[in-house]
């Protein structure tokens, strides 16, 4: 299943926070597209997300935000 | 890479600190650090089940210090408190840029597994009984135990 997670909005630390959470609620397999912005939530959150053991499958620019799609 | 384990304590009752504790160990917790904070002295008013004024205890004295300490609700900000008007500003600007308010930041702390704890000595002394502190606190604790619980970790004070 495919879920969307919007965090251009947040700030620390709920980017983190946000994106632990949701992806903690998902099943194995599931796929999660977070909208994010530049700087501190684009260099950290693919990162934390790749040591909790979810794979990053594409980190992709868009207008005002960049994109990145994780596999649980 | 093994990331560092933080352990908090968390010993003032001013609104800012409060926050700023919160936000250290939700933000350490969500990029997978453990986390614990340990509430002692003033930091205990942060917990109390009853957020607004209330007379906690069973002598007059504590019950008189519950009252002037207040909970959640009443916590001073630092400097320029302005009769706790400020604390109140503080979090509608807080909301208004979208930043976590307090409780947001106590409800995620919970919901991030940190281990919240609470000290046994200074509820002794102010009277605070374990059913007196919010169900989130995981346990009751004297010094010794906090620090073997922290012996893998980086203690901050605040």
């Amino acid at each position: 299943m495919k879920h969307v997670l919007d965090i251009t909005k947040e700030h620390c630390p709920m980017t983190f926070v946000k994106t632990k959470l949701k992806l903690e609620q998902l099943a194995k397999g599931d796929i999660l597209e977070i909208m994010l912005c530049e700087g501190e939530p684009l260099n950290n959150v693919p990162k934390t997300v790749e040591e909790q053991g979810y794979q990053v499958l594409e980190i992709a620019p868009h207008n005002s935000y960049y994109k990145v799609v994780v596999k649980k | 890479m093994q990331k560092e384990n933080y352990s908090i304590i968390v010993f003032s009752g001013e609104f800012d600190k409060a926050i700023a504790a919160f936000t250290i160990a939700t933000g350490a917790a969500a990029t997978n650090r453990k986390v614990t904070m340990f509430f002692t002295f003033w930091g205990l008013n942060i917990l109390k089940k009853k957020y607004k004024r209330s007379a906690v205890g069973r002598s007059f004295l504590a019950r008189f210090f519950n009252v002037l300490m207040g909970g959640r609700y009443n916590l001073p900000l630092s400097r320029f408190n302005f009769g706790g008007i400020s604390p109140k500003l503080m979090t509608g600007m807080m909301k208004k840029h979208n930043v976590a308010t307090l409780e947001e930041l106590i409800e995620s702390a919970h919901a991030l597994g940190i281990k919240i704890i609470a000290c046994e000595m200074a509820m002794n002394i102010l009277e605070i009984e374990r059913k007196d502190l919010v169900d989130q606190v995981e346990d009751v604790i004297g010094v010794s135990t906090f620090l073997d619980y922290s012996k893998d970790a980086k203690i901050l004070f605040i």
